[in-house]
């Protein structure tokens, strides 16, 4: 119900001031998503038609710098490279977090205090991320130089260099950098669990394997969805872990089309498909987060 | 996310109990407890790996380091590497160190948090306590916002912050941040006012109180945890930015980040690893430090967020 009809409209500029006072206050966000989002999305669509280069100009080229884009074989690779870092990610962070989230929550002492460890990369930045994990995996001083000192001479880790591996070492950090979360967010899904159901299993002889098989794992369904989003949502932004840990590099093997977009847009001077390939970008993260908020915003109803 | 939903209710009060201790049950240690306490552990070292490379690494000369001893404590305790990220390493042109920079992120990031909160704050009481037709489209199309790549908007706020004078400046990243702070601080505050009695707001207002009296005299004062939440939800994100800091700033505006990515991909002089651990480090610092002080508001900020339990 609205608050600002039930109030009596004499008349009086000021009532009537008052009465419009809640929507003036919203207004500048209002302008500012209207702007900055969504007029900001439609330029850059526009941009993805013209043939800018250095600057944005309005020469309208239809869908050529989308047909360029599906032909630069860097976009290729920073598409393969998204579905193979993708998939990986989202799969290992959600075994990885289903797995620690039921082993603390078997009534462990200290609980508190490991979560706190396992969550902690969450609050640091990717590019402090990026160089620790840089310099750990780079086989001159980090884990291969470290193993080796220690008397293992052959032994080998040297796939930040390797062009066919370096995308791993982009999801091993990754990986260490949000599997705490996902963790996290399962944990909050067990102990949403109604218990009463869990006892009752359990005094009908149900075995803990059987009991997170038939009852607990099926009913953490919402927290699957959420980590899937959140972390889908992630991969496709993912650029400064990129950037610190490999620069997109050896070559091009870690290219991902955020990083992608960049260069092409400020380094390479080819905005029009810099802005198309932020237009693909956009679409599949939209394909994610909108049946998503959709479901969300329809069930409060 | 919103957590107005049955399920999501349970699934918040979930995460509020996530943040409180485990009751201690007295349980001896069998074999299988002693694995699993085992697993924990191991664990534990997996995470904690990294920052302790970046910790003893950043307090021994470069030599041992190179030597190959990347996991072993200093043969010699040195505090010359945080000197000399802090203040006399090499980043942009001069060899300033990182502490300009590191003043440049506090500059951003006091002003960006506290206006994107308040703005939030404002639009979270409006929403929930003065609806009016089109709310709900308005607040999805408010938290689409949220998630958007962020290089959907590159270009065009490169040509806006040029407009408005504000290309490469402080200012200018204070006001992206801002801009883009607004969606996550509403959906908190929208969400914590919905649970709140709006029968209290009717009652004020029969007794003649306005609008922002209301808010000012009876919504603010119990908005104490939300609020706390979204400043260090706000605080980290803008804190550890690197896209909007790399595109919109120059030489003299840069926050911490870009300066540490550009302190380490320097290609000229020795790789001075050590320098470049300590550089991590400070960057990692501030949030770090939040994380560790009101560790169950960063936990819940990230729970809200980003899902809705």
């Amino acid at each position: 119900m609205s608050y600002s009809e039930t109030a009596n409209p004499r008349g009086s500029v000021l009532d009537r001031l008052r009465d419009a006072l809640p929507k003036l206050v919203l207004s500048p966000t209002v302008a500012i998503v209207a702007i900055f989002v969504y007029g900001f999305i439609a330029f850059t669509l526009y941009l993805s038609f013209t043939n800018s280069r250095i600057l944005p100009t309005f020469d309208w080229v239809g869908w050529k710098n989308y047909e360029n884009l599906f032909k630069i074989r860097a976009w290729d690779t920073a598409v393969s490279n998204l579905v193979i870092f993708g998939l990986l990610y989202i799969a290992i962070c959600c075994i990885l977090g289903l797995l620690l989230a039921i082993l603390l929550d078997q009534k462990i002492r200290a609980e508190g205090f490991i979560r706190t460890i396992y969550l902690y990369p969450m609050a640091l930045s990717f590019i402090v991320t990026g160089v620790a994990w840089k310099w750990f995996l780079d086989p001159g001083i980090g884990l291969e130089a470290v193993v080796q000192g220690w008397g293992w001479e052959s032994f080998r880790f040297n796939w930040i260099k390797d062009r066919n591996m370096a995308i791993y070492t982009i999801v091993i950090a990754a990986v260490w950098q949000t599997s705490g979360f996902v963790m996290a967010m399962f944990l909050a899904g067990l102990r949403g669990i109604d218990s009463e159901m869990l006892k009752a299993a359990q005094i009908d002889g149900a075995s803990t394997f059987a009991l997170y098989r038939r009852i607990v794992i099926p009913q953490l369904r919402p927290a699957f969805m959420s980590a899937f989003v959140v972390l889908a949502h992630m991969a496709i932004k993912s650029y400064d872990l990129v950037i610190a840990l490999t620069g997109g590099g050896p070559g091009t093997a870690t290219e991902l089309p955020a990083t992608f977009m960049y260069s092409y847009t400020f380094t390479r001077n080819q905005m029009g498909i810099g802005a198309a390939s932020a237009v693909m970008m956009l679409m599949t993260i939209a394909a994610i987060i909108v049946p998503y908020l959709w479901s969300e915003l329809r069930e409060k109803k | 996310m919103m957590s107005a939903t049955p399920n999501a209710e349970t699934a918040t009060n979930a995460a509020a109990d996530l943040t409180g201790t485990y009751k201690k049950t007295g349980t001896a240690l069998k074999p299988a407890r002693i694995i699993l306490y085992l697993i924990l552990v191991f664990f534990c070292i997996y995470y904690l790996l990294p920052l302790y490379v970046m910790l003893v690494n950043s307090l021994k000369p470069l030599s041992e380091i190179t030597a190959g001893g990347m996991m072993a404590l200093p043969g010699e305790w040195t505090i010359a590497p945080w000197a000399s990220a802090w203040s006399s390493a090499q980043v942009g042109v001069e060899a300033t160190g990182l502490r300009p920079y590191f003043i440049n992120s506090i500059v951003m990031v006091v002003p960006a948090v506290a206006l994107s909160t308040l703005v939030g704050a404002l639009n979270g009481y409006v929403l929930t306590k003065w609806t009016f037709r089109g709310a709900t489209v308005l607040f999805g199309l408010l938290l689409f916002g949220c998630f958007i790549p962020f290089q959907m908007v590159l270009i065009p706020m490169a040509r806006m912050l040029g407009l408005m004078g504000l290309a490469g400046s402080v200012p200018g990243l204070i006001f992206v941040h801002f801009v883009y702070g607004i969606g996550f601080s509403t959906l908190y505050f929208r969400n914590y006012y919905a649970a709140f009695p709006t029968e209290l707001v009717k009652a004020a207002q029969i007794d003649g109180a306005g609008f922002f009296r209301i808010f000012w005299r009876i919504l603010l004062p119990s908005s104490g945890p939300i609020a706390v939440v979204c400043i260090i939800w706000q605080f980290t994100n803008i804190w550890n930015d690197f896209l909007f800091g790399a595109s919109f700033s120059d030489f003299d505006s840069q926050p911490m980040t870009v300066a540490l990515n550009n302190l380490v991909q320097s290609s000229t002089g020795v790789k001075e690893y050590n320098v470049h651990f300590a550089g991590a480090i400070m960057a990692a610092l501030p949030t770090l430090v939040v994380y560790i002080v009101a560790g169950r508001y960063f936990v819940r900020g990230l729970m809200a967020g980003s899902v809705k339990g």
